[in-house]
């Protein structure tokens, strides 16, 4: 749905942009294509990365691991676990409720979720090719910690605490 | 070809070593590569507008437009258009780079271009009502609660843990990238 919208505003824009000028949209349409083929080899590196780390994962092995009961150790494996595997969110949010319906607490999906969609060990090369070393560790590093606030206060507010 | 083939090395390496999972493990290797290509798709469905949208945004909106939106003086004006324009995108965050790239070109401020990264990652709109019908209403209200504040705050302790010179240098490097 959403992407039917996103679709939808890109053609408005490009018909608007060819009507106005010619040339104009033709550049932007091959810088488009540059910045893509830019990082075209790390996006299928990640991609394939994925593919075998999602592969190997055992989404019942997990759930049993970061149980209701689990505690803070829990939380420490969910957000771990999170923080390898990227995972696209529309994939993400069936699998945390799989996992919910196999044992696991709030407080740990809430870990698994937030470092799931802010740190990503597996996207580093394409965040380093930008960012540079220093800033895509640190911002790693921060939004990892920042998840165990979101499982703390998770766990207060939804259940766990 | 040769600059093809060592852009690409990393890739290839990856790959062979997939095929070498195939052989070993039949069940796995495929598992994998059935994975990698549902990936791929996804990737082929959402990237083109978002780099279409990117190139549009380079040619057509001018830089004064944009330092007067979101450039170092744009305040709170500058944090809320980061949070909306990072919330209403499509795709994993790997997409967001190179926006970021063409943020800094036109003068974005660091953690405004932090902050959007932020949204990107976590407060995305479409994922939202996807989060709420699977994990609960509560849940995702706590979290959208928590994350907005949270990734303002990361932005802003990040651009203080950088020098200024490593902020400039990120820039110029943005500069060069699409080129």
């Amino acid at each position: 749905m959403s992407n039917y919208i996103l679709y939808g505003i890109t053609v408005a824009l490009l018909v608007i942009s060819y009507f106005k000028d010619k040339k104009k949209t033709k550049m932007s349409l091959k810088k488009a294509w540059k910045a893509f083929e830019n990082i075209l080899p790390e996006f299928l590196v990640v991609i394939l990365l994925v593919g075998v780390l999602l592969a190997v994962s055992n989404p019942k092995a997990i759930g049993e691991v970061i149980g209701s009961n689990s505690g803070w150790l829990g939380v420490m494996f969910a957000a771990v676990v999170g923080s390898v595997t990227l995972i696209p969110g529309f994939v993400a949010f069936p699998t945390a409720a799989m996992l919910l319906q196999n044992g696991a607490g709030y407080m740990q999906i809430g870990a698994f979720v937030s470092t799931l969609m802010m740190v990503g060990i597996v996207t580093m090369p394409v965040e380093i090719k930008y960012f540079g070393k220093k800033l895509t560790i640190l911002r790693n590093i921060l939004a990892f910690i920042f998840s165990f606030l979101v499982a703390y206060i998770i766990g207060l507010v939804v259940g766990g605490i | 070809m040769k600059a093809i083939l060592k852009r690409y090395r990393v890739f290839l390496v990856v790959a062979v070593m997939l095929g070498i999972l195939v052989l070993v493990n039949n069940q796995l290797g495929f598992k994998a590569l059935n994975i990698a290509a549902y990936s791929f798709k996804e990737m082929l469905l959402v990237i083109p507008p978002v780099f279409i949208l990117l190139g549009l945004l380079d040619v057509w909106v001018p830089k004064e437009t944009m330092i007067k939106y979101m450039g170092d003086n744009s305040g709170i004006k500058g944090i809320v258009l980061s949070i909306l324009i990072g919330s209403a995108a499509a795709g994993p965050l790997y997409g967001a780079f190179p926006v970021a790239a063409v943020f800094m070109k036109k003068g974005v401020k660091f953690s405004n271009i932090l902050i959007f990264i932020g949204a990107w990652s976590t407060t995305k709109i479409p994922m939202f009502l996807f989060e709420m019908t699977a994990l609960g209403t509560k849940f995702a209200f706590t979290r959208l609660a928590v994350d907005i504040p949270g990734i303002i705050i990361i932005a802003f302790v990040l651009s203080k843990l950088l020098s200024k010179k490593e902020i400039k240098e990120i820039y110029q490097s943005a500069e060069l990238i699409n080129k």
